[in-house]
C-alpha cells in the first residue's frame, strides 16, 4: 500500500478502514539464504537494501522483542557527517546522502530535517582541530561552514557570551546535519523491506550458531532451527553476547548512555548545538521537546539505566550555555547500551567463521550511520566484498595498527 | 553508584575514574615469541561479560589507589572490592 | 464570610486552606482571589473558572482532570520576565499572592483558539498520519510542512532570558527514606523514628497527610487529616528526624542513592536573598519504604475531556480539602465502591449528586441517586460541561445537567519508582492494576528485575487500599526494613473496605474517547494502531504518542494498554506495560546544574604569578581548568601580534621569563626509581646519571605517543618528571596504573606535586645573568651545563629546584619553588633581570619559540601519532620492556608512506598559514584521496619574518625542499609551500648550550 496525502484524505473519509499493518508478523521458515541478527534500525536498512539494491531474496530479520526497540528507538536522532579521517569520513557523508533522499526511497516520511549541526569552539587548540576537520569534510565532498561568533549569535541570541567560564569564540557548522524522527526509520525500513519480501520475526531470539567446520550452517532461536547460508549480525549493544555464541571475542566493552528530553516547548533552538567545552549537545524535536544529551556513564553496564552524577554533569553543561533553559523541565532519561569499540569506531567485515557476518561497534553514533551500514552490510553479504565507504571498517585493524581513532584516546572504549 | 574501598570505607563512584576490564593487570611476557598476537588480545579484545565483571577503578580524587572492583554490569550490584596491587601480586605479577 | 470570599462562588465550607488568608493573583490577566493552603487550580475552580488550557494537537478546551502531579491538562506559564515558567501544573502550583499565570498553547485567547481548528480536522490528523504525508513535492517538508508543525507544537514558552534564580546541591544520609507522608509514609516514619533511626520523609506535597488530607475518614476516631497533623507534629518534634514536604523523590539510582528535588521558593514571590529556587538532593540510605499512594484511574468515553470531568477523587479533593465545588450538579461515574465515597463527600457538601455505576449490583444510598448498571455515552458543552449523556440499564437515553462529572475507573498504584531498576510490575487482578514486584526471587543475573535492592512497598502503592492496610503496611515495611526486634507498634483503628471493582476501560460507541488527554490520544488512535500492526505497547506507545506528555501516562497508560489488549485478544499482563523512567515528575535543568554555571561552570586554577600578572595587564587564557597569562600587552600595542612578536624577540634577544606551573610534576622516588621509569618511557633512564635532566617520550600500550617531558634525576632515588599541562592527570593515573597493576613490587612511590612548586622558565642569553643574583650556588656553564638539574636554595636560602632545559631553544631555566614563594620569586625575577629589561611572555611566545625551534606539544601529540611521526623512532629502545613498545612495532604504524613530521615554509614570505590546512601534491587534484598531510601547528615567526608552520605530511623525512600546495577550503586558503625542517632556529642547539 502507497503511503500519500491523498491516501490519508480517502481513508479518512471512508473511516481508516482500508490501513494494512506497515509489516507482515512473519512467522520463521525453516531456511533462507540470508538471516540478519537483530531487527534495529541497521538489521532492517541491510534487509530493505538487500533487496533492494543487490537483488537478494529469501531474508529474514530475527529480532528478540520488537523491532526498532534497541538504539534507533532511544537515541538524540541526530545525523550528519562532520568526521575527521579518512576511514569514517566518506562513510558518513555516504550516510549523509542516502538519509536526504530516504523518505521517497522508503515512501515513509521519517521526517529527515537538515536543520544544522554546529560545533561550538572554545580555544585556539579546537579552533586548530576544526579547521583541519572541516578541511577534510569539504575535501571528502561533505559541506562545512567555519562560523564567527556573531553569526551564532544571531542563531542563537540566548548563548552565554557575557559571562561564560570558557569563552565561545566561533563553531564548525554542517548546515546539512540535522535530526530524523527515530522511531520512523526503524518502521520505514521494514515496511519497505517486508513490502519485497523479506521476513520480519519479532519475539525471536538467537541462542545459538550452527558451525559445522568453520562455516556457518544457521541459527538456534527460541522459534526453533533456522537454516541460512549466510549469517548477519547486527545487534550493537549485544554484539559481545551474542558473538560469544560463537566463540568469539570482540574488541568491544558495552557502555551506558544517557539521552534526555524535556517537556514540550515552543520553539527555541533551530538546530543541533554542541558544546566543546563541556558535554552537552541538543536539539529540538519538531513535538518541540528539547532532546539532549553528554557523555557515556563511563563504565561497563548492560543495564539500560544510568546514574546521577551524568545526568547532572549534562545539565551543568547546558546551564553552562543556556542559562535560558533553568526553568525548562526535563520530563524523561533514558540509558541505552553502546558497543564502545576499541578506536571509537565500527566494524562491518567477515568473521573467521564462512558464511557468519559482522555489524557492530558503533559507539554512541550508530543512528546517523543506519542508511550507509545497512548499505555496507548488504553488499558485504550479497558480494563478500566490503563497500568503498567502509573498506577500513575491519575486525584486522587492531591487529595491524590501523585503528580510525578521531579522538586519539586509544585502546580504552569508555573514553572514545 | 558507592565504591567500597578497602582502606577508606564507602566512597562515591564520582571519586574515581575507571579504565576497565582488570585483565588489564595480566600484561603479557614481551620477550615471548608470541608477544604480539599477545599484546594485541591484550589491548583489543574483551569478554565483555553481562553479569559480574572484574574492573579497575582508579581513586583519582582520593588515595590514588587502583581497585579491582566486582561488579554486576546488569545490575551495578558490587561484591567485591580490593585493592588491584594485591590482586596484581597475587597473580604473579611482581617487579 | 471571610476575606475575597464573595468572588469565590464555588468555595464551600470546611477544607484546609487559610480563610484568614486572601491571596490575590491573575490567570490570563484576570484578577482573582483564592486563600493560602490554595493550588492555582483550587483556586481558579473556586472562583468558578473550569477552563485552564488546551490540548497539545487539537487544542481542545480542558480544565484539570486531578488535584495532583499527574495532571495532564491544567499547565499554565506561571509568573513573568525571566522567571516564566512553562508547563506548571495548576493542580500543584501553590498559590501565593501576586501570582501571574497565563494559559498557554493557544492562536488567540484561551476560550477562542484559533488552532482549534485542528479539532474539526482530526479525522485527518490521526494517529502516525504525518509518517504517510508531507513526501511530496522532496522539497517542501522542510520548507512547508515541517515549519508549520514545529511552529504550532510544542506546549508553553521559555522567556529566554537568564534564569534569575539560584539552585543549590546538597547531601543526606539516613537510616530509612521514607516517600511519601499519607497514611502508610506517616506510620513507617513513626514506626522508624520511635526505635531511633534517622529518618528522612519526603513529599511532594506542601502539606504532609497524602490521601488524608483529602477524605472525611477517620483514625482512631479523629478526622484523618488531624491524625496526620498531629503524627507530622510529632515527627517534627525529633531530633533523628527530618520532614522534607515539598520534596519530591525523582528517582532511585544505584546502591541506595535517591535524587530529591526540593522546592524552597516556588511558593513565594521570589525567593529569599539567601535562599535558593531548588535544591536537588542525593539521599544516601540503606533502606526505602516507598508510600506513593495511588492515582485515580479514568475511564474512557466519548468527549470525556471536557473541562468539569475530572478523576472522582479529585473532586473529593476540591471538596473535602481545599472546600470547593467544581460545580453544584455532579455526577460520579464509577466501576467501584470508591465512587461512591466521592458521591458521599460531596452530598455532605450540599452538592447535587447522580452516581452512575456500570456495575449490576452497587451499594445503595438514600441521599442521591445512584444509577446501577448504567454508563455515560455523551457529554456536551463547548468550553466546559454543561450536561452529561447515559445510556441506562434499561437501554433507554437520560440526558442530565451538570458541571462536574467525577471518573473512577479504579486506582492504580504509583509504582514509578519500584521500576527504576527495571523492575516489572506484576498484575493483580483483583484490582485490575499493576502492582509492585516484590518476590525475593525477582532479581535473577539474567534478567535485571525487581524492586531497588532495600525498598519495601507500603499502603495504596502496594495495591493495599484501605487506611488500615497502609497503617499496618507502613509500619510492617519501616519494622522490616529496620530489622527492628521488640514489641510491634500499635496500628491506629481506621477504615478496612474491600475494593471492590468491575474492570471497565471504555465505553463503546461513536464519538471520540480520550485516552491521553494532553497528547490527544483516542481510543480510535489505538484502534488504528492495533490495525496498522503496532500491537507492542512500545510500538504502540511511540506510534501514537500515548504517554509521551509531560504527565508520561501516569492516568492514561493502562486505559490504553487494556484497549490493546481486547483488540488483541490478549490478557493486560500478555501486552506488558513501558518502562517507567526518571524523573518521577519533570525536573528544572536549573536545579540538575546547581551553582554550576557562568564563570562557576568549573573551578579555575590559577598559577601562583597570576596576581603579578593581573598587574602586569596580562591578557589570560582558559587551559583546561588553568587560567594562564597569554601574552602581556604594553602600551601602544595595538594587536596581539605586536605582543607576541615584542615577546618573543626580547626573549630571543636578552632574556624573558614564563610561568611554567601548570605543566605536570610527578616526583618519583624509591630504589627502583629508574627501573621505573626505564618500562614507563620508551627511551632509557637507567643509566641517567645524578645531577642530570633527559627528555623522555611516553607511549600508551597501543605504541602511540602519550606524553613528552623531561625526568630531573636529583638523587640515585629521586626523580621529577615533567609531562605537559594537559596530560598531568592521565599521565600520572597511567604511572600508578603500571606502579600498582604491573610492577607491584617495585621499591617506587609516585605523588603529583604539580600543585606543590611554582616554576618559571627564563630564557634567553641573559638568562644566566639573571638567575646568578638569584640562585645560591655557581651555575656557570662548567658548573651546571645544559641538561643540568639540581637542589639548590635561592633568595640565600628558600629551598628550590633548577633545571637547566629549554622548550624555546635558549639558553633557558626552570627553576622551582614552594607555591607559596612563587609570587615572591616572580618579583624577585624581574628585579634581577631589570637590567636586562626582562620580558615576561606568556603562552603565544611559548607557542611561537617551540613551533621556530621544532618542538611538539598538544596539536602534535593529538593521540594517533608515534614516535616515528614526531622523528623520534630511534628514541624507542629495543634493549628493554617499556609500555607500547611491543605494539608500536605493527605495521599500521610503521608505514614507509606513513605521516612524519615536516617543517613548512611559505613561498610568498607574505602569507599566512593556517593551522588545520590540508597538503596536496603541487599539481593534480584536490580531495581527499590525494590528501599528503596535514597542518598541525602554524605561526608568525617574528625571528625569520615570515609564518612557518609544522605539519604531518605522508614520507615526509625524505621530501624536504619539495614544494606543495596547501590548501584550506573550509577558510579559503590555496598557496604553495615547501617541505623544510621542522627546526627553523638554530637545528645544532649552540644556543641551549651557551
Amino acid at each position: 500500500m502507497r503511503y500519500s496525502g491523498f491516501r490519508v484524505l480517502k481513508e479518512a473519509l471512508t473511516g481508516h478502514k482500508g490501513w494494512r499493518p506497515a509489516w507482515r508478523d512473519a512467522a520463521p521458515r525453516p531456511a533462507y539464504d540470508i538471516v540478519i541478527i537483530g531487527g534495529g534500525g541497521h538489521g532492517l536498512a541491510t534487509a530493505h537494501y538487500l533487496a533492494r539494491e543487490f537483488g537478494q531474496s529469501r531474508i529474514a530479520v530475527l529480532e528478540k522483542g520488537w523491532i526498532g526497540g534497541g538504539n534507533v528507538g532511544r537515541n538524540t536522532t541526530i545525523i550528519r557527517s562532520n568526521y575527521l579521517l579518512d576511514g569514517n569520513e566518506p562513510f558518513y557523508e555516504f550516510s549523509l546522502k542516502l538519509w536526504e533522499g530516504l523518505e521517497q526511497v522508503l515512501n515513509y516520511n521519517a521526517m529527515v530535517s537538515q536543520r544544522g549541526i554546529l560545533n561550538l569552539i572554545h580555544s585556539d587548540g579546537q579552533r586548530d582541530a576544526f579547521t583541519r576537520r572541516g578541511n577534510a569534510m569539504i575535501l571528502n565532498g561533505a559541506d562545512a561552514d567555519m562560523l564567527s561568533l556573531a553569526e551564532i549569535k544571531k542563531r542563537y541570541p540566548f548563548l552565554n557570551t557575557a559571562d561564560a567560564r570558557f569563552p565561545i569564540k566561533g563553531g564548525l557548522a554542517q548546515h546539512r546535519g540535522g535530526t530524523v524522527r527515530h522511531d520512523a526509520v526503524a518502521w520505514g525500513y521494514a515496511r519497505s523491506a517486508d513490502s519485497r519480501g523479506v521476513d520480519i520475526i519479532q519475539n525471536c531470539k538467537v541462542t545459538g550458531f550452527r558451525i559445522e567446520n568453520g562455516v556457518c550452517k544457521g541459527v538456534e532461536t527460541t522459534r526453533g532451527y533456522i537454516a541460512a547460508t549466510k549469517v548477519g549480525c547486527a545487534v550493537a549493544g549485544h554484539s559481545s553476547r551474542l558473538m560469544s555464541l560463537a566463540n568469539m571475542r570482540l574488541p568491544i566493552e558495552s557502555h551506558v548512555l544517557q539521552a534526555f528530553v524535556s517537556e514540550g516547548l515552543k520553539p527555541v533552538l533551530p538546530g543541533v548545538i554542541t558544546f566543546g567545552a563541556g558535554h552537552f549537545y541538543c536539539s529540538q524535536s519538531d513535538k518541540g521537546g528539547l532532546v539532549f544529551g553528554g557523555d557515556i556513564d563511563g563504565y561497563n553496564s548492560y543495564a539500560q539505566r544510568g546514574n546521577l552524577p551524568v545526568v547532572e554533569d549534562v545539565c551543568e553543561g547546558a546551564m553552562a550555555i543556556f542559562p535560558m533553559l533553568g526553568r525548562a523541565r526535563l520530563l524523561r532519561m533514558w540509558g541505552g547500551i553502546m558497543d564502545m569499540s576499541m578506536d571509537g569506531s565500527p566494524i562491518i567485515d567477515r568473521t573467521h567463521i564462512d558464511g557468519l557476518y559482522f555489524n557492530g561497534g558503533w559507539c554512541y553514533g550508530g543512528f546517523k550511520a543506519t542508511p550507509a551500514s545497512g548499505f555496507a552490510f548488504a553488499h558485504l553479504l550479497a558480494t563478500d566484498s566490503p563497500h568503498p565507504t567502509a573498506s577500513a571498517y575491519r575486525f584486522d585493524r587492531f591487529r595491524k595498527g590501523r585503528m580510525i581513532d578521531e579522538k586519539g584516546m586509544g585502546n580504552q572504549p569508555n573514553l572514545h | 553508584m558507592i565504591i567500597d574501598h578497602p582502606l577508606l570505607g564507602p566512597r562515591d563512584s564520582s571519586e574515581f575514574t575507571y579504565m576497565g576490564d582488570a585483565a588489564l593487570i595480566d600484561r603479557p611476557d614481551p620477550e615471548a615469541e608470541d608477544a604480539a598476537q599477545a599484546f594485541y588480545e591484550y589491548a583489543y579484545l574483551r569478554d565483555n561479560p553481562a553479569g559480574w565483571h572484574r574492573e579497575l577503578w582508579f581513586h583519582e580524587a582520593g588515595d590514588r589507589s587502583w581497585l579491582v572492583v566486582t561488579r554486576n554490569t546488569l545490575t551495578h550490584e558490587i561484591s567485591k572490592v580490593e585493592l588491584a596491587r594485591d590482586v596484581a601480586r597475587s597473580r604473579g605479577r611482581s617487579r | 464570610m471571610s476575606v475575597g470570599s464573595r468572588t469565590q462562588k464555588n468555595r464551600l465550607s470546611g477544607g484546609q486552606i487559610d480563610r484568614d488568608t486572601a491571596l490575590t493573583f491573575t490567570f490570563d490577566g484576570k484578577r482573582y482571589c483564592g486563600h493560602g493552603g490554595d493550588t492555582l487550580a483550587s483556586a481558579l475552580l473556586a472562583n468558578g473558572v473550569r477552563l485552564m488550557g488546551r490540548s497539545f494537537k487539537y487544542h481542545r478546551p480542558r480544565g484539570p482532570l486531578s488535584a495532583g502531579s499527574e495532571e495532564p491538562n491544567a499547565l499554565v506559564q506561571l509568573r513573568s520576565g525571566a522567571r516564566q515558567e512553562p508547563n506548571t501544573r495548576a493542580t500543584t502550583a501553590e498559590l501565593f499572592d501576586g501570582l501571574q499565570a497565563r494559559s498557554q498553547n493557544r492562536l488567540g485567547s484561551l476560550s477562542c483558539d484559533l488552532l482549534a481548528v485542528n479539532d474539526r480536522l482530526s479525522t485527518f490528523l490521526t494517529a502516525g498520519f504525518y509518517y504517510k504525508t508531507f513526501m511530496w513535492p522532496k522539497a517542501f517538508w522542510e520548507r512547508v510542512y515541517e515549519p508549520v508543525i514545529r511552529r504550532a507544537a510544542g506546549l508553553g514558552s521559555l522567556s529566554l532570558s537568564e534564569d534569575p534564580d539560584v539552585y543549590d546541591k546538597g547531601f543526606l544520609h539516613c537510616d530509612l527514606l521514607v516517600i511519601g507522608a499519607g497514611p502508610a509514609g506517616l506510620m513507617a516514619a513513626l514506626t522508624a523514628a520511635r526505635s531511633g533511626a534517622n529518618v528522612i520523609l519526603a513529599d511532594e506535597d506542601f502539606r504532609m497527610g497524602g490521601r488524608l488530607n483529602a477524605e472525611t475518614l477517620t483514625i482512631d476516631d479523629s478526622p484523618g487529616a488531624d491524625w496526620a497533623a498531629a503524627t507530622v507534629a510529632e515527627l517534627a518534634a525529633m531530633p533523628n528526624v527530618r520532614l522534607m514536604p515539598r520534596t519530591t523523590v525523582i528517582g532511585a539510582f544505584d546502591h541506595g542513592i535517591y535524587g530529591a528535588v526540593e522546592r524552597v521558593s516556588d511558593h513565594l514571590t521570589v525567593p529569599h536573598p539567601d535562599k535558593p529556587r531548588q535544591i536537588l538532593w542525593r539521599i544516601y540510605t540503606q533502606r526505602t519504604v516507598l508510600a506513593a499512594g495511588a492515582i485515580e484511574r479514568p475511564i474512557a468515553f466519548p468527549n470525556n475531556d471536557r473541562p468539569g470531568i475530572m478523576t472522582a477523587s479529585a473532586l473529593r479533593t476540591y471538596a473535602n480539602r481545599y472546600g470547593v465545588a467544581v460545580d453544584r450538579r455532579a455526577v460520579v461515574f464509577t466501576n467501584n465502591d470508591d465512587g461512591h465515597r466521592t458521591a458521599t463527600d460531596l452530598h455532605a457538601k450540599g452538592i447535587t449528586v447522580t452516581v452512575v455505576d456500570v456495575r449490576p449490583e452497587t451499594p445503595r444510598a438514600l441521599d442521591y441517586e445512584v444509577l446501577a448498571g448504567a454508563q455515560v455515552t455523551d457529554t456536551m458543552g463547548r468550553l466546559g460541561l454543561t450536561f452529561a449523556k447515559l445510556r441506562l440499564a434499561d437501554g433507554s437515553d437520560r440526558i442530565i445537567e451538570c458541571g462536574a462529572l467525577g471518573v473512577s475507573g479504579g486506582w492504580n498504584p504509583n509504582l514509578h519508582l519500584t521500576c527504576h531498576h527495571r523492575g516489572r510490575p506484576q498484575w493483580n487482578a483483583r484490582l485490575a492494576a499493576f502492582v509492585p514486584d516484590i518476590r525475593p526471587d525477582s532479581r535473577p543475573d539474567s534478567r535485571p528485575g525487581g524492586l531497588p535492592e532495600g525498598m519495601f512497598v507500603a499502603g495504596a502503592a502496594n495495591g493495599d487500599f484501605s487506611t488500615a492496610a497502609a497503617l499496618e503496611g507502613g509500619a510492617r515495611a519501616a519494622w522490616a526494613a529496620l530489622d527492628l526486634g521488640g514489641a510491634r507498634p500499635e496500628i491506629p483503628q481506621a477504615e478496612d473496605r474491600p475494593v471492590n471493582l468491575l474492570p471497565f476501560w471504555h465505553v463503546k460507541g461513536p464519538g471520540r474517547a480520550w485516552l491521553d488527554q494532553q497528547n490527544d490520544v483516542t481510543v480510535k488512535d489505538v484502534t488504528l494502531s492495533h490495525q496498522e500492526g503496532f500491537t507492542s505497547v512500545e510500538h504502540l506507545k511511540r506510534y501514537t504518542t500515548l504517554g509521551m506528555a509531560t504527565d508520561q501516562g501516569k492516568t492514561a497508560n493502562l486505559g490504553g494498554l487494556a484497549i490493546m489488549a481486547e483488540l488483541a485478544g490478549k490478557s493486560i499482563p500478555e501486552v506488558g506495560t513501558t518502562m517507567f523512567r526518571p524523573p518521577y515528575t519533570p525536573v528544572a535543568i536549573g536545579a540538575l546544574g546547581g551553582r554550576h554555571r557562568g564563570q562557576q561552570f568549573h573551578p579555575k586554577r590559577l598559577t601562583p604569578s597570576h596576581a603579578w600578572a593581573e598587574e602586569q595587564g596580562a591578557v589570560f587564557v582558559e587551559v583546561g581548568n588553568w587560567l594562564r597569562a597569554q601574552w602581556f600587552p604594553r602600551v601602544g600595542e595595538t594587536t596581539w601580534r605586536d605582543s607576541v612578536d615584542r615577546e618573543v624577540l626580547a626573549t630571543r634577544g636578552s632574556v624573558g621569563v614564563c610561568d611554567v606551573t601548570t605543566l605536570g610534576k610527578v616526583d618519583v622516588q624509591g630504589a627502583d626509581a629508574a627501573e621505573f621509569l626505564n618500562r614507563i618511557y620508551c627511551n632509557g633512564f637507567a643509566k641517567l646519571p645524578v645531577g642530570r635532566t633527559r627528555y623522555g617520550l611516553m607511549l600508551r600500550e597501543d605504541g602511540i605517543a602519550l606524553d613528552d617531558g623531561t625526568a630531573a634525576r636529583l638523587a640515585e632515588d629521586h626523580f621529577v618528571v615533567t609531562t605537559t599541562t594537559a596530560n598531568a592527570l592521565p599521565v600520572y593515573r597511567h604511572m600508578e596504573f603500571v606502579r600498582q597493576c604491573l610492577l607491584p613490587d617495585m621499591d617506587v612511590q609516585l605523588i603529583s606535586t604539580t600543585e606543590a612548586w611554582a616554576q618559571f622558565a627564563v630564557a634567553g642569553p641573559k638568562a644566566r645573568r639573571v638567575l646568578e643574583k638569584i640562585v645560591d650556588q655557581d651555575i656557570s656553564n662548567a658548573a651546571f651545563p645544559f641538561m643540568a638539574c639540581a637542589n639548590v636554595t635561592v633568595c640565600g636560602g628558600l629551598r628550590a629546584r633548577l633545571f637547566r632545559i629549554s622548550f624555546s631553544g635558549e639558553l633557558a631555566y626552570e627553576i622551582a619553588v614552594p607555591t607559596a614563594y612563587g609570587d615572591a620569586l616572580i618579583r624577585r625575577i624581574m628585579e634581577a633581570g631589570a637590567e636586562f629589561a626582562i620580558t615576561p611572555y606568556g603562552t603565544e611566545a611559548l607557542g611561537v619559540m617551540r613551533i621556530e625551534k621544532g618542538h611538539a606539544a598538544g596539536n602534535e601529540l593529538n593521540g594517533t601519532t608515534t614516535a616515528l611521526t614526531l622523528g623520534m623512532e630511534r628514541m624507542v629502545s629495543t634493549k628493554k620492556d617499556s609500555i607500547g613498545a611491543v605494539l608500536s612495532r605493527r605495521e599500521g604504524l610503521n608505514d614507509p608512506d606513513g605521516l612524519r613530521q615536516v617543517g613548512i615554509r611559505p613561498l610568498d614570505p607574505s602569507a599566512h598559514l593556517p593551522a588545520g590546512a590540508h597538503l596536496m601534491a603541487r599539481t593534480g587534484p584536490v580531495d581527499a584521496a590525494h590528501d599528503q598531510g596535514y597542518v598541525t601547528s602554524a605561526c608568525y615567526s617574528p625571528t625569520l619574518g615570515h609564518h612557518i608552520a609544522l605539519a604531518f605530511l605522508k614520507n615526509g623525512t625524505n621530501r624536504l625542499g619539495e614544494t606543495l600546495r596547501l590548501v584550506s577550503p573550509l577558510t579559503g586558503v590555496d598557496l604553495a609551500v615547501e617541505v623544510c625542517s621542522p627546526h627553523f632556529v638554530d637545528p645544532e642547539g649552540d644556543r641551549l648550550r651557551a
